[in-house]
């Protein structure tokens, strides 16, 4: 039942002419930037891919669009994953947000765009949520440089 | 005080047992207050109840206003982004007050060197006792206790006015 879903679902994709293939029992699909927002909206709408897990992204620092950015969706009724994969230029890392479909991407888009510099189009608040106010750069960036530090307190001595 | 006593030794000899009894009754009178963030606190509960039972060393009342307590307990790794409140913290802490670095991440960062972790919170406040360990036997935190209150007992304790 589960694995028709996603024989149904891979079919469907590829008539949009988007890859997809298993991985580790999910639906693993890559797909440009410009056909993320409609294929989440697919998802939603018509596979009933209700949960929305995670949004991060993958720093590849040699590559030319350096980043992934990765999401999940979970199906509570069929219990399958699907994972989406979208290539973005260091240049101009944007994405579009999924908070009309998903509230619950809201915080996750802050995190992601506090770890990595990821700005999503659609989310008005895009404020600090695990690091501080006045954090400069992006620390899961590769190049930022372990050791450097940014005490919000003054050191003794 | 009469300024103009002559210097026989009585009255030092008097200053030096007067320390020696207010140390010996203040160490074993600590309240500490726990500044719990990370795993250690785990051991600091096994620490604190019946099996090792830090009240045998009158330390086992936590009081949870820092303007209550004397003993600052950081149990666990403290950020960047939580080292103003830990200082606060200890601001608020009366005099005489003293500080444990429970844990090597309160101590000295531990394994975490990123942008997150601060290297050990000797940076911002100063600390009296570091207990090393990820995390601690509750042995180590005893003796850790133990070792502060010889400190307690061995140091001067002004109470009413700058000499007596």
């Amino acid at each position: 039942m589960a694995v028709d879903l996603l024989e149904r679902l891979r079919a469907r994709l590829s008539e949009d002419g988007l890859e997809a293939e298993f991985a580790h029992g999910l639906l693993a699909v890559q797909l440009p930037r410009e056909a993320l927002l409609e294929t989440v909206h697919r998802l939603k709408n018509e596979f009933g891919f209700d949960l929305f897990l995670d949004v991060t992204a993958v720093d590849w620092p040699d590559r030319d669009p350096r980043f992934d950015v990765v999401c999940h969706f979970y199906s509570t009724h069929d219990h399958v994953r699907v994972r989406l994969k979208t290539r973005v230029p260091a240049a101009d890392p944007v994405v579009d947000s999924l908070v009309p479909l998903y509230g619950s991407a809201a915080f996750m888009e802050r995190e992601c765009h506090d770890m990595f510099g990821i700005r999503f189009r659609g989310n008005e608040d895009l404020r600090p949520i695990l690091l501080y106010e006045g954090f400069q750069g992006h620390p899961l960036r590769k190049d930022y440089p372990k050791e450097r530090e940014q005490p919000l307190v003054r050191y003794r001595e | 005080m009469s300024h103009d006593h002559e210097k026989t030794g009585a009255f030092e000899y008097l200053t030096t047992r007067k320390d020696e009894l207010v140390g010996w009754a203040r160490k074993f009178s600590l309240f500490p207050y726990p500044f719990v963030t990370a795993c250690c606190a785990m051991e600091f509960m096994s620490v604190s109840s019946t099996m090792y039972d830090t009240d045998r060393f009158g330390a086992a009342l936590p009081r949870f206003s820092p303007r209550q307590s004397d003993l600052l307990m950081v149990v666990g790794t403290v950020t960047h982004k939580q080292a103003p409140i830990l200082k606060k913290v200890y601001e608020q802490m009366c005099e005489p007050k003293w500080v444990m670095a429970f844990g090597v991440c309160a101590t000295s960062g531990g394994f975490y060197q990123n942008y997150a972790a601060l290297q050990g919170i000797d940076k911002i406040i100063p600390v009296d006792v570091y207990i090393p360990g990820c995390p601690p036997r509750p042995e180590s935190v005893i003796d850790g206790i133990m070792q502060l209150q010889e400190k307690i007992a061995g140091s001067s304790h002004p109470i009413v006015g700058e000499k007596f």
